[in-house]
């Protein structure tokens, strides 16, 4: 008696059948009749059946004729924007690392549009496995030239041939990474022979088998037919591509550190859970808050705040707004943070418009009837001042200008905030000066009923601590300064 | 004893691209005459336990599932 066993045949890796595709056809997949595509998606399932990671694989699949990848790849898959496949993968990958990253890329896909998410990626070292798909053009659109084109080769975007004085030489990659210190494993291998395609199938082996063992970065560019767009014979492409495309693109190995690299250290288990990733970031979180119809009772906010802060880049003016609409934020208020500075970090005008509101804000820009004003510098007081409204508060830093004009209503503080932050130990805390002094300000002038001018204080620490909880001693330093410029302000009045 | 093979062509899931029967050292395959259901012209084989189980033409078909080949095993 006689029994057959599979010596040769469909891997388990590819989906039987392949449900996800759309249509009648389950069997086959999409690819034009000798696509140099199915012929590598084979060689990746096998690899990936032989090395025992299909649960763990996340493939990611680019845009281009292979964007369907996930129809026939059983293994976790995912679609991504044109070139952006290796920045997906760093993601995935950094977020699961006992996951293992493919990256499938063509030279469209890889070599023009994402060749930056692709480069920096090779530079950093990703632990993945890229696969590069070169066959000379964009298949997917229907031939046009890609960074691969070679000279004089007829494309419908280059119909008299690539002008390498107009359109370049074809990008070699597998060189231009090559001399990045990163990359593990550089090979280049083509779609024809026999003997070819055993070499490709050693390659993909040992791609994948670098993946499994997190050795880093791994490259295979894949010299691949696309008998549609080429309009050619099995034969013809056999002979284009070992005998024209080997001149720029050489086939062989690039460069193979997989032996003398050790294998990957899976780091310590990634958190998903939100709770636990905010008590790991923010330790020392406090615990505050309201609920979510709590509504401050003062007159004051039944209507819209418009606030202008304004200093010279570095006085932490930014930041200082940002604190406050965080600390109306926590209050349910509706707010809006609109910042505008130079591109200097530190020096030049620096303000920021605050809007506070129980209804919805339209406009996030303050340029007139200003409540609330705060100028720690001549030139923002220049500036801002005339957008105060008869009725608005200033608040302006005495070291640096003499007291302005006074008109209609509005009220005017002269504050030291810098010199009282200083006395605190923390040039930086001048923010939590200014807010320890408006809380005295606003309790007095808004006015404050004693209910929200106690929950000032409250929600001014639960804002900063949502800020600094992972750094105790510049919390500490904070309060020191809110309570300093409280005082300050008290003994003014 | 040497081992015995068989191909055998799912006939509806070839392409009739004719790069399994370029490859194949024996050269048993051919393109037919029939039209599957895809539409193509599909590769036929006369003698497919002339079979010697190289594997040349599962590697060259882009097709997951076109190609297998099968190991005879007597006892
Ligand atoms: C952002 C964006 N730009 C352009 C396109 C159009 N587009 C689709 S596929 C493709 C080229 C793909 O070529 P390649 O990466 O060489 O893959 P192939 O199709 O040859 O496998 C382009 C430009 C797109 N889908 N998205
Ligand atoms: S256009 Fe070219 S690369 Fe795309 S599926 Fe067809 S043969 Fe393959
Ligand atoms: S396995 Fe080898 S001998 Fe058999 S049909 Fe395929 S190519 Fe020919
Ligand atoms: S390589 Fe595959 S698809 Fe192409 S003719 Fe042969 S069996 Fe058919």
């Amino acid at each position: 008696m006689s029994m057959e066993k599979v010596k040769f045949g469909r891997s388990k890796v590819f989906f039987d059948p392949f449900n996800r595709r759309p249509g009648p056809i389950k069997k086959n997949m999409h690819y034009c009749p000798g696509c140099g595509h199915g012929i590598l998606h084979k060689l990746i399932a096998e690899a990936i059946e032989h090395y025992g990671i299909q649960q763990d694989v996340a493939f990611i699949a680019p845009v281009g004729c292979a964007v369907f990848a996930y129809y026939y790849f059983n293994t976790g898959a995912i679609s991504v924007p044109h070139g952006r496949a290796p920045a997906v993968g760093t993601g995935v990958g950094r977020a699961n690392p006992e996951k293992f990253v493919i990256s499938y890329q063509g030279d469209g896909d890889l070599a023009a549009i994402g060749f930056n998410e692709f480069i920096q990626a090779a530079n950093r070292g990703e632990k993945m496995t890229i696969f590069f798909v070169n066959n000379t053009n964009y298949g997917m659109t229907g031939g046009q030239m890609a960074p691969t084109t070679l000279p004089g080769q007829k494309t419908t975007t280059t119909p008299f041939g690539r002008n390498p004085l107009t359109e370049g030489y074809p990008i070699n990659v597998s060189s231009l990474i090559n001399t990045l210190t990163s990359p593990v494993y550089i090979e280049r291998v083509a779609l024809t022979s026999t003997a070819r395609i055993a070499a490709a199938k050693k390659a993909v082996y040992k791609g994948i088998e670098n993946l499994r063992d997190r050795k880093g970065f791994s490259f295979i560019e894949v010299l691949a037919p696309c008998p549609i767009n080429l309009r050619m014979t099995t034969e013809q492409l056999n002979d284009f591509i070992e005998n024209k495309m080997t001149e720029f693109f050489p086939i062989g190995c690039v460069r193979d550190r997989s032996a003398e690299t050790a294998v990957g250290e899976l780091p310590p288990a990634t958190i998903h859970e939100p709770a636990e990733v905010m008590a790991k970031l923010f330790p020392l979180r406090q615990e505050g808050g309201v609920a979510d119809d709590f509504r401050n009772d003062s007159e004051i906010f039944n209507r819209e705040l418009r606030i202008r802060m304004s200093g010279f880049g570095g006085q932490g003016i930014l930041s200082l707004g940002h604190n406050f609409a965080n600390m109306a934020r926590l209050r349910n208020f509706n707010v809006s943070w609109m910042p505008s500075y130079g591109p200097e970090q530190r020096g030049g005008a620096a303000s920021c418009a605050v809007i506070l509101s129980r209804g919805v804000i339209s406009n996030p820009m303050v340029d007139n009837n200003c409540d609330l004003l705060i100028a720690l510098t001549q030139m923002a007081l220049d500036k801002f001042g005339h957008q105060l409204s008869d009725n608005g508060i200033l608040i302006y830093d005495r070291s640096a200008m003499s007291k302005p004009e006074v008109k209609g209503n509005q009220k005017v503080f002269g504050l030291d905030a810098l010199a009282i932050a200083n006395s605190v130990g923390n040039p930086k805390c001048a923010n939590s000066v200014i807010l320890g002094a408006l809380a005295v300000i606003l309790k007095k002038y808004a006015p404050l009923t004693e209910g929200d001018a106690a929950d000032y204080d409250k929600v001014y620490r639960e804002a900063l601590t949502e800020s600094f909880g992972s750094k105790p001693k510049v919390l500490e330093q904070n309060f020191a300064a809110f309570e300093a410029g409280k005082a300050a302000m008290a003994a003014e009045l | 004893m040497a081992k015995k093979h068989r191909i055998e062509i799912s006939f509806d899931e070839c392409k009739g691209c004719g790069r399994c029967l370029l490859a194949c050292p024996k050269k048993l395959l051919a393109m037919g005459k029939e039209i599957n259901k895809q539409g193509y012209t599909a590769v036929e084989v006369a003698e497919p336990t002339n079979c010697i189980g190289c594997g040349a033409c599962f590697y060259q078909c882009p097709e997951p599932g076109a190609i297998t080949i099968y190991e005879i095993v007597e006892d």
